[in-house]
């Protein structure tokens, strides 16, 4: 109670009073340590434990007394301040508030706002917050209207009303928020459940929602519906229909499923959208936005995730792998607050003490390590395997997409055939995993590592399929595009001789105009590429589902029923239930967003799949995790791995963008399908605009912009600036170790200055426990000289040799290996001069070892 | 009619400016603080639930919150949060927000860190002595006899601690000493949090 009184005084009463406070507390303290030292001289383990109470409690007393003074003279202003001020309102004339006081007066109304706003980042009862929040508030309403003069005072008036009115609304605005989040309590009860690890994938998967709902609406909104509603209906043109040949089985389910047939033909994919420059009543310029849409959508998403990198890292101000407080972080904060299920608490609980107990004995045994080469052996053996695995998958992939190249020429294949692609690519995904985890055992790495590596593999795993998958497509696309030549001209000629034969016939009637079903019509790789990718989401989107169902509720149902009648116990176990595999349904998130992203400029119709998918995802996956999975037996935290998972989403992202730009800037467009047909490259479409939609100028400014004279210089800008932003970081992060050296430095100097009682210094307690136990009642004196010797230059006037020379005969002077060779004490009084010592010179100590060896100490006197 | 369309007629119990004053005082929305006040009233009996602003609801209630059911610190938190005079540990309206504001997820890790420190200073003196987190490990390893550690370990493992977080090798550890530690762990702020 009385810590709470005085913190609260402390954080009421201004800054200056605080230093000046604190300053007397050190003299204080001065004092108390050396009264204290006077008493504690014989006995040394009264001397280490009393004397800090004693100088503790003082310390409080101290505290409070002038706390107490000065919120006395802070009342006695405040109160002369309120007469002046009050008397001044009630006689309401400004002259008689001076300049000097209103400046104060306004100050401590600023001072109460600010109270105000901070109010609940103190540690205070309800009951005082409330009280003293009136009664700021009371004061900042009561003297709020005397600030500012005549004019000034109803304009001070309006904008506090508006500010008030502002803040209200700020209140609202954010209730509104919290409000609209979606699924909060969903998340809460898997969290009370599963822990926040667990939560911190479903977090992630709403967060993937939202980010997929603006691209949603970003392509609906500005592509799809404007052409389903203004641009040219079905049937119009031969782009927007189903050819002849197709035409009967256009509708049949099996076709749809393919994404055949009329899918194909709809504007779901790139090749249903003309080239006209305007469409409808609006002249929207479709093929422009349908470009720069395209653009935005990699646009937003990068910046979305930069950003919330950014925030995660400024959140996180603590570097995470500062590993000086491994027991006290396990021991502080592994408890889960959000845990609410008891058979949770438990888990949490076994888990806890196998990590207390692993790290006992990893400190203990960090040192010895036997048969290193077997070790070594091992885990190079497992990585040969999983390369090996790695280019096994790639090149089946590839086999399986050149293969399906060869089956799309033929006629009546089955569904095997056509499906086989992704049918592949699922089962890989599925089975490698747990293939590498067991070759992961030959390794034997820490858990925690061993995860990080198993994440890597199955990236690099998801990330040589897709890529491979892709270059496959590649070669497709390719083979497409010199077809595509030898239609062209077909069409031309087609359509010309159609012309030519009914202008024979009939030259005064304009010709029938051809059926464009009857049109014959390029491959239009665009879609193909397009249809790819859909397919390939809703076979990952079948497979998950899947696999969940398989996997972990069947699973669930079997041992809880079969359990009854079986000769070993299910549930303890060989199949026992299923563990939420957090890392493996992040990494499938991602990787179908990458799909996602690279799809989408081909199929506009993919984002809007990928949102019920999410949607579907985040009550399905809720569902099963709560029915049939237990919590996990070894759980990793999730704040750490936030920023891991955004940094995967960003290189995927990247290489996403990669193949999407080099379509876009290397290869032509179709002739006859798409909003770019005709042009000689997609971004022609830019061009265009700006030379029939813009004034001439801006032609002129962009053709010098996009002149490589300009840009070169500019990419080499950038360059430079990121290399000198990088140089100022790393600046300032040496600035930081620096700051916190010197913190520690001065600390310990402190600590140094405050206790001169020699039982508090670690260093010397050390040296001391492995004297002699005879010199032990000598000891106490002894320290304050040690004091003396630790300081560089020699300022101290009264250096006796004795315990100088000890320190001198090991080369490392000050460490274990220096006390060993216990010196012929001499005992020694010590005049005491604390003001001029010099500041103590050593390296500080690192803090997660405080009884290892320190080099620095005792180096300025190498010769005793 | 403040909240009247979030939470139904159980708004109306709690005065408009009062509700106002919580919001800036804690951390808490308006909607968590009126579902807060009907969490609160479903653990008074029916007769009390009219005034549960001025109400105590004793810790054998707040004990039965599957929010704090499963927690190894639920008397701790009662103990720590509770403004009780008699010292049973009982809970007002206000003391319960107090709770909520603090385990909340926009509460200062500053915040956190000082409550923390009062859950775990187990004899109310102010510093975490070996006494303290000796129960604390016992309080993490729970109650199963096998899970408990032995004495060395306890012992060994105390130490460890000691020699991380006692920067001032007074051989206890401070509320400064605590927060210091405890502000550099990535995942204090995101586990020590409670929502109802």
């Amino acid at each position: 109670e009385d810590e709470e009184e005085d913190e609260s005084k402390e954080e009421d009463n201004g800054s200056q009073q605080n230093r000046a406070s604190r300053r007397k507390n050190y003299q204080r303290k001065n004092r108390d340590g050396k009264k204290a030292r006077e008493e504690g001289g014989q006995k040394k383990d009264r001397g280490k434990t009393v004397p800090n109470k004693d100088q503790k409690e003082s310390e409080n007393k101290e505290k409070k007394t002038t706390k107490r003074g000065k919120e006395g003279e802070n009342k006695q202003k405040k109160s002369r301040k309120n007469s002046t001020s009050s008397a001044s309102s009630n006689s309401s004339d400004e002259e008689s508030l001076s300049e000097e006081e209103l400046a104060m007066l306004k100050e401590q109304v600023e001072q109460k706002k600010k109270l105000i706003s901070t109010m609940r980042n103190k540690p205070w009862r309800m009951v005082k917050k409330l009280s003293v929040l009136r009664e700021a508030q009371d004061f900042v309403e009561k003297f709020e209207g005397a600030l500012g003069k005549g004019k000034g005072k109803k304009l001070y008036a309006y904008k506090m009303m508006m500010a008030k009115k502002w803040v209200k609304f700020k209140r609202d605005f954010e209730n509104f928020k919290t409000q609209c989040i979606p699924w909060e309590m969903k998340i809460k009860e898997v969290e009370s459940h599963f822990g926040s690890s667990v939560a911190s994938y479903f977090i992630f998967l709403r967060w993937m929602y939202g980010v997929n709902l603006v691209l949603f609406g970003l392509i609906f909104g500005l592509v799809i519906i404007p052409e389903v509603l203004m641009g040219m209906p079905y049937g119009s043109l031969p782009r927007k229909t189903v050819p002849r040949a197709e035409q009967e089985t256009a509708m049949d389910f099996s076709v749809l499923w393919d994404f055949e047939g009329y899918i194909k033909y709809s504007a779901l994919f790139y090749g249903y959208y003309n080239n006209q420059r305007t469409i409808g009543w609006l002249k929207y310029r479709l093929p422009m936005a349908y470009f720069m849409v395209g653009i935005s959508v990699f646009g937003y998403s990068l910046m979305v995730v930069i950003r919330s990198m950014a925030r995660n890292a400024n959140e996180s101000t603590a570097d995470g792998d500062d590993d000086n407080f491994i027991f006290s972080w396990k021991m502080f904060t592994s408890w889960d607050y959000l845990i609410g299920n008891p058979e949770t608490a438990d888990n949490k609980f076994a888990s806890i003490t196998t990590s207390f107990k692993e790290s006992i004995v990893d400190e203990q045994e960090s040192n010895k390590d036997e048969n290193i080469h077997l070790r070594r052996f091992l885990r190079v053996l497992a990585n040969v395997l999983i390369i090996c695995c790695l280019c096994g998958s790639g090149y089946l992939i590839y086999f399986v997409v050149k293969r399906s190249q060869t089956f799309s020429k033929m006629q009546n294949i089955g569904w095997y055939e056509r499906n086989e692609v992704e049918i592949v690519m699922s089962l890989l995904g599925m089975f490698c995993p747990p293939l590498f985890e067991t070759i992961a055992a030959l390794e034997n790495y820490h858990p925690r590592i061993g995860l990080k590596w198993q994440l890597g593999r199955i990236f690099a795993l998801f990330l040589g399929n897709l890529y491979t998958f892709l270059l496959a497509l590649m070669d497709d696309v390719n083979e497409k595009l010199a077809e595509e030549d030898v239609v062209k001209n077909i069409t031309h000629w087609t359509l010309l001789g159609h012309h030519n034969s009914s202008a024979g016939n009939d030259s005064t009637v304009t010709p029938p105009p051809l059926d464009p079903a009857d049109v014959p019509r390029g491959p239009c790789w665009e879609t193909t590429v397009g249809i790819e990718f859909v397919r390939l989401t809703v076979s990952d989107i079948m497979v998950t589902y899947i696999t969940i169902l398989v996997g972990d509720f069947i699973r669930a149902c079997f041992v809880r029923f079969v359990n009854y009648c079986w000769c070993w116990d299910l549930e303890a176990g060989f199949p026992s239930y299923a563990e939420f595999d957090i890392s493996g349904n992040v990494l499938g998130l991602v990787f179908n967003q990458g799909m996602i992203w690279m799809g989408s400029f081909y199929a506009p119709g993919l984002v809007g799949i990928n949102v019920l998918r999410l949607l579907t995802s985040m009550y399905f996956q809720c569902w099963a995790v709560m029915s049939s999975n237990v919590p996990h037996a070894r759980v990793f935290k999730a704040s750490k791995s936030n920023n891991f998972y955004m940094g995967l989403l960003l290189l995927i992202l990247f290489l996403s963008l990669l193949p999407v730009a080099y379509t876009i800037m290397s290869l032509p467009p179709s002739f006859d399908c798409g909003p770019f047909s005709g042009k000689k490259r997609m971004y022609d479409v830019i061009q265009e605009t700006i030379e029939l939609d813009f004034p001439l100028f801006v032609a002129k400014i962009f053709s010098y912009v996009a002149n490589p004279g300009l840009i070169i210089p500019a990419i080499l800008l950038m360059v430079l600036t990121i290399y000198y932003l990088n140089a100022v970081s790393k600046a300032y992060q040496r600035a930081n170790t620096e700051l916190k050296k010197k913190m520690q430095m001065q600390r310990e100097e402190e600590k140094n200055k405050r206790n001169n009682k020699a039982s508090t210094n670690p260093m010397l307690q050390d040296l001391e426990d492995l004297l002699t136990p005879s010199m032990k009642t000598e000891s106490p004196p002894k320290h304050a000289e040690d004091k003396k010797i630790e300081s560089p230059s020699g300022s101290s006037p009264a250096r006796k040799p004795g315990r100088g020379e000890a320190l001198a005969g090991s080369p490392m002077a000050g460490g274990r290996g220096a006390a060993l060779t216990p010196p012929s004490q001499v005992f020694v009084t010590q005049p005491r001069t604390p003001g001029v010592r010099a500041p103590y010179p050593g390296q500080p100590r690192p803090w997660g070892h405080p009884l290892g060896p320190v080099p620095g100490r005792g180096r300025g006197q190498p010769c005793f | 009619e403040q909240g009247s369309g979030a939470m139904g007629g159980s708004a109306s119990l709690i005065p408009r400016d009062l509700l106002g004053e919580y919001q800036e005082l804690t951390f808490l929305s308006k909607q968590e603080i009126l579902l807060a006040y009907r969490r609160f009233s479903e653990l008074l009996p029916k007769e009390e639930r009219e005034n549960a602003c001025s109400a105590r609801v004793p810790k054998s209630q707040i004990l039965t919150l599957p929010e704090l059911r499963a927690n190894p610190f639920q008397h701790r938190i009662c103990h720590v949060f509770s403004t009780s005079e008699t010292g049973d540990d009982s809970m007002s309206f206000e003391d319960f927000l107090d709770m909520l504001s603090v385990f909340s997820d926009s509460a200062t890790s500053d915040i956190k860190s000082h409550y923390a420190f009062r859950i775990f200073d187990f004899d109310n003196d102010g510093i975490l002595d070996r006494k303290d987190l000796e129960q604390l490990v016992n309080c993490l390893t729970g109650q199963g006899e096998e899970s408990r550690l032995s004495s060395a370990e306890m012992e060994q493992l105390i130490q460890n601690i000691l020699e991380e977080s006692d920067i001032d090798k007074d051989g206890t550890i401070n509320l400064s000493e605590f927060q210091h530690v405890v502000s550099r762990s990535p995942d204090f702020a995101s586990s020590f949090k409670i929502v109802l």
